[in-house]
């Protein structure tokens, strides 16, 4: 992949002198004037990831203030998992993301092993990284064709979607189910690998190599894409840590953060992964970083492959799960999902129920408060671009 | 790390310290003193980046918990703050001047929690629950069920079987009639 590339853009300041007066941070607009007109973009939208709506006030065709609005999608699984005894939690867990189960699985079992003290073998922790990095390469190829189809190239999202069901066939092949696995139980994985599964990564490890290739081309390298997104929802460094920006967004803007490297989990310290990062901070350096995120994924999943052990148990014991105390404690796992930190802040008292489960996503912050003051100022068909440049996700906001 | 909290001991009181892991460690401190010391960690000692902030409820000593959760990209490490507040006068002062994006965890802690931020921005906009008029739902004391039974009804013409006496009576007498695991040739 090319190296990417400073954008001319990169100190864009939005011309804000036709606009109306900012008072405490905020527009201030009369609806009454027939100058503004509000509209609502979602819940049901193509342009919208997932069940959540922005509340928007347009001036022409020009965003002037913008409300995320959540609350369509809720379950309330952190009030489910207080009810429940611990392994009754893990299957509900999963069902927090459904493009990137995994990491949900990981953190809550991680959580658990600590609090309860439990090692788990070297092979669990193998497959278990094999099982995110397959998770995070299918949910960046559902976000491709996200990004694409925002900008009116919905083919490529049927590439793309296509080629996410061939992983979705390895991950049946591996736990039984193509969306939610339930595979990383406390204590370890539930089965090992299948007879010949690595040969079939390879083969669908290929197929993928030959789609990016094409996608390159395709759609990195289009006129219209580079025109839609650069410029696009800049986010300057310093706006990175006063927001709580994480994950391929973050490092779009020059802020080396990556959970696996800063912090690294699992076996993520014994295998090579480089930092991708940009300096530029728009929505087409988000592109181009996960763009490479998605390559490094694959790069990973072959090295694990490679160094994976062959042999070795796959379970540590575990107590008997219907009458399992877990001592008092509290923890906070994180895991880099494709959207960034993900983490899981678990709190026991002894009790054979947990006290409280958190889940911290990285869209909380993404969806709402940066969403909210990028979207001001673009005009109203880039909005959807926007939203899926930053890789919202609404079930992390309504847990 | 230890140089760190050693300082922050010599300027404030902290309850009760732990660490968890070797980049995880949590400090419980006074209520009073929460915003002066959020400040000093972040302005000071380069905990910048805020992973969340939520709510626990001691329902059993009348307390919640709020805990911040800091890291610090230099010294990769997080960092939870806790603070106690009694749980009848669920009142806390609001920390969005330090992060901007503190509004809405507050916002969802008064929803879920009813615990009052006053100044926040938006905090009293609705976020997840439209038009509740219950009890804040997070809390301990909500009964889930009776709130379900006295909302929603059952849709008639349905016939719901205990689970245990139809799995014994249906299920196991027809595996003793006819005890086949599966339909081998």
């Amino acid at each position: 992949m090319k190296e990417i590339s400073k954008s001319k853009y990169k100190n864009y300041v939005a011309d804000r002198s036709k606009y109306p007066l900012l008072k405490d941070g905020k527009p201030e607009f009369d609806l009454n004037s027939h100058m503004f007109t509000k509209i609502w973009q979602g819940p049901q939208h193509p342009g919208v990831t997932g069940n959540m709506s922005l509340e928007l006030v347009i001036n022409g065709d020009e965003v002037i203030d913008c409300k995320t609005h959540v609350g369509y999608l809720h379950r309330a699984f952190e009030k489910l998992m207080e009810r429940r005894k611990f392994m009754q939690c893990f299957p509900i867990v999963c069902r927090i993301c459904v493009p990137e189960p995994d990491t949900n699985e990981y953190c809550f079992s991680a959580g658990i092993e600590e609090l309860a003290g439990i090692d788990i073998p070297e092979k669990a922790k193998w497959i278990r990284t094999l099982n995110l990095e397959m998770s995070r390469v299918a949910s960046f190829l559902m976000w491709i064709g996200g990004q694409a189809g925002s900008l009116g190239m919905g083919i490529i999202g049927q590439w793309t979607v296509t080629m996410r069901d061939f992983w979705l066939d390895l991950f049946e092949e591996m736990s039984g189910g193509r969306i939610y696995h339930m595979y990383m139980i406390p204590g370890g994985v539930r089965k090992d690998l299948p007879e010949g599964f690595e040969l079939r990564v390879k083969k669908v490890i290929k197929q993928t190599r030959e789609l990016l290739v094409d996608i390159e081309k395709s759609f990195l390298n289009n006129a219209i894409t580079k025109s839609r997104l650069q410029g696009l929802g800049f986010i300057p460094p310093e706006m990175v840590e006063e927001y709580g920006i994480v994950g391929p967004t973050a490092r779009a803007s020059g802020k080396p953060f990556d959970v696996r490297q800063n912090n690294p989990y699992l076996v993520y310290d014994q295998l090579v992964m480089k930092m991708i990062t940009s300096d530029v901070g728009d929505a087409y350096a988000r592109t181009l970083v996960r763009f490479a995120e998605t390559i490094l994924s694959i790069d990973l999943i072959e090295q694990i492959m490679h160094k994976m052990p062959k042999t070795g148990k796959i379970q540590a014991k575990i107590p008997n799960v219907l009458n399992w105390k877990i001592p008092a404690g509290q923890t906070y796992i994180k895991a880099e999902s494709t959207r960034g930190e993900h983490g899981f802040y678990i709190i026991t008292d002894g009790s054979k129920y947990p006290r409280r489960i958190f889940v911290r996503g990285a869209s909380y912050t993404h969806a709402i408060s940066v969403l909210e003051k990028l979207a001001v100022n673009i005009s109203i068909s880039d909005t959807a671009a926007l939203m899926v440049s930053l890789h919202t996700c609404p079930p992390e906001i309504e847990r | 790390m230890e140089d760190f909290l050693n300082r922050l001991k010599q300027k404030v009181e902290i309850r009760e310290q732990i660490k968890q892991r070797d980049d995880l460690y949590f400090i419980t401190i006074k209520k009073e003193q929460t915003e002066l010391v959020l400040r000093y960690i972040k302005d000071n000692e380069k905990f910048k980046h805020l992973s969340f902030m939520q709510a626990v409820d001691y329902l059993d000593d009348s307390k919640f918990m709020l805990i911040y959760m800091l890291y610090s990209f230099s010294r990769k490490v997080s960092l939870g703050v806790s603070v106690f507040i009694d749980r009848k006068e669920a009142i806390m002062t609001s920390m969005h001047n330090i992060w901007p994006h503190l509004w809405q965890y507050q916002r969802e802690i008064k929803e879920m929690y009813g615990i009052d931020f006053p100044s926040s921005p938006r905090v009293n906009e609705d976020f997840i629950l439209e038009s509740w008029d219950n009890m804040p739902p997070m809390r301990r004391d909500f009964d889930t069920l009776k709130y379900s039974e006295e909302t929603y009804y059952q849709r008639p013409g349905r016939k719901t079987n205990d689970p245990k006496e139809y799995m014994r009576k249906k299920l196991y007498n027809d595996f003793v009639k006819t005890p086949k695991l599966r339909d081998d040739k």
